[in-house]
């Protein structure tokens, strides 16, 4: 089994998740995170005062993926879905699973995704 | 022609209710919605507009310090603010800074007792809502490291020793020094403005900045309670404007258009200098030009005219913006939420502009060299005159209280590590949301 995190731009969300569907993936998990990579931050006003902005908000996906032909859709799916072709648009990371259990009836791995 | 003049010094004077004078309905009725439009102000009104202002770890205690201030600063009234406001002192020497303590608890006031067309009572109660917001203003100065406790009692001591005098000073009737003088004061320039703003600078630059500032940056908690807090500010000014003409007449009418006219030009003024300057308009600056636009007519708005009241909101909110912007980098003084910048600064405008805006005319609510006998430069000598004892009085006085405060409390600032959790945990144990 393999995991994909997937940090992208936030008004991406809906696109990705569509697409996401489209390829079969059934359930995902998100959360709302800050970071920055080779983006700058932006500034923000204050009374005249300017305020750079480090941690700008993303969005970050975690979808866990059976067999490969999964994992290749879902990742295919994420990066057209989410790119916008200026910086900042994110990243994918590929992790592996050890185990997986559906907690209402116990199954196991393949089984519970 | 006496009559009137009768009637006038009734209104300044409500200890010797007259008997000429009969209850007006009309009057009354005004009265206490401005009583309650004057209350809203303050914890409503400032609280959020400070609290929006502060950073989200601070938020809650900001509203907290307003909010308590209120009530505090009212309780403080009711006991010996009022008989040192607008109480006589036995002496003529006394009777020009502070009424005595002849009205301790209103022991001297019966609830039938008039001032002027209206109860007593509701002058009281109205004057005390100015009494309370006048130091709540100051609180926004020393946001973020003042212990709650010092605050209190600096509330309760600061009512009486600055507040009550320069009330007393400027409105207490015959006697009073600057009242004597024929200073313009039509609801408080700087009775409230420029005495709270000032009081707020000398406590922030006795109590230390923030650390950090001004390298750190500081974000407001939400610029939106901000600008509902204006608002709200802006609703219940007209309770304190249109109010202090004592009564629902032409001259409270008067004053609700100048403030309107004020305001709405002080707000479109801060939004185009900001446009201009910044390249980008905030809500943030409009909400404080509308707040520059209010303090700077105060004084102003039972005096000009709809001219007038546009010369004075474009230059509230001129001198305000520079104070904000420019004044307070240069002098690095921490005045965490701008309560000098722009409480004393546009009320300092307003007190020396209604010298010189001030309509000569016999039928407006005032005495002074200008309408007795046309001496307008004899006028804004009379405002600097006040302008500068009400800055004395409320620097020494504050200083005072500050000490006094912070030996009581063992100290005025909060521990440093106390300041880097927030103090609504570290004072309150409260969070201001829990989302």
């Amino acid at each position: 089994m393999k995991k994909i995190e997937a940090i992208i731009k936030p008004f991406k969300l809906d696109d990705v998740k569509e697409a996401l569907v489209e390829a079969g993936i059934e359930g995902m998990t998100v959360s709302e995170v800050k970071g920055y990579g080779r983006q700058q931050g932006h500034s923000e006003l204050y009374r005249g005062a300017e305020y750079v902005v480090e941690f700008i908000p993303k969005i970050k996906i975690e979808i866990v993926v059976s067999a490969d032909d999964y994992l290749n859709k879902a990742i295919e799916a994420i990066k057209s879905a989410a790119k916008t072709g200026k910086i900042g648009d994110g990243k994918i990371f590929v992790s592996e699973i050890e185990k997986t259990i559906r907690i209402r009836t116990d199954e196991e791995d393949a089984e519970a995704l | 022609m006496k009559l009137k003049l009768f009637a006038l010094l009734a209104a300044f004077m409500p200890i010797a209710a007259f008997s000429a004078d009969k209850l007006d309905s009309g009057d009354t009725a005004w009265m206490m919605i401005s009583t309650a439009l004057v209350l809203l102000m303050t914890p409503a009104g400032l609280a959020l507009f400070y609290a929006g202002m502060s950073r989200s770890k601070n938020a809650l205690n900001t509203y907290a310090m307003v909010m308590g201030a209120f009530v505090l600063a009212f309780v403080v009234w009711i006991v010996a603010g009022y008989s040192l406001a607008f109480g006589t002192a036995g002496s003529a020497f006394v009777q020009k800074f502070i009424g005595g303590f002849g009205n301790i608890l209103l022991s001297e006031t019966k609830w039938t007792d008039l001032s002027g067309t209206y109860p007593a009572y509701v002058f009281v109660a109205f004057q005390g809502t100015f009494a309370a917001i006048t130091v709540a203003i100051a609180s926004g100065s020393v946001i973020g490291r003042m212990k709650f406790s010092t605050w209190m009692v600096i509330v309760a001591l600061w009512g009486l020793v600055v507040y009550a005098p320069i009330t007393h000073m400027v409105w207490g009737g015959d006697g009073a020094l600057l009242f004597d003088a024929g200073a313009l004061d039509f609801a408080g320039g700087t009775v409230v403005h420029m005495n709270g703003g000032l009081a707020g600078l000398v406590l922030a630059i006795l109590v230390g900045k923030r650390v950090g500032y001004p390298k750190t940056a500081m974000k407001p908690f939400s610029i939106i309670l901000t600008a509902a807090g204006a608002a709200l500010l802006w609703f219940g000014w007209y309770g304190f404007n249109g109010g202090s003409a004592f009564g629902a007449n032409k001259i409270a009418g008067l004053a609700v258009l100048t403030t309107t006219v004020a305001t709405a030009a002080a707000g479109v003024t801060w939004l185009l200098l900001e446009w201009a300057i910044f390249k980008k308009p905030t809500l943030l600056g409009i909400a404080s030009g509308i707040i520059a636009g209010l303090v700077a007519i105060t004084p102003a708005a039972g005096f000009v005219s709809v001219g007038g009241s546009f010369i004075v909101g474009i230059g509230g909110t001129l001198i305000a913006f520079f104070g904000v912007v420019t004044l307070k980098k240069k002098l690095g003084y921490d005045d965490s939420l701008d309560a000098f910048g722009i409480h004393f600064l546009a009320g300092l405008w307003g007190a020396l502009v209604t010298g010189l805006l001030a309509l000569n005319d016999k039928d407006l609510l005032w005495d002074g060299p200008l309408k007795e006998s046309g001496d307008r430069i004899g006028q804004f000598m009379v405002q600097v005159q006040s302008v500068v004892v009400v800055g004395l009085w409320t620097l020494i006085g504050t200083v005072i209280v500050y000490y006094i405060a912070s030996a009581l409390t063992g100290g005025a600032r909060v521990a440093t590590e106390d300041e880097e959790i927030g103090l609504d945990e570290s004072v309150h144990g409260e969070r201001g949301m829990n989302l």
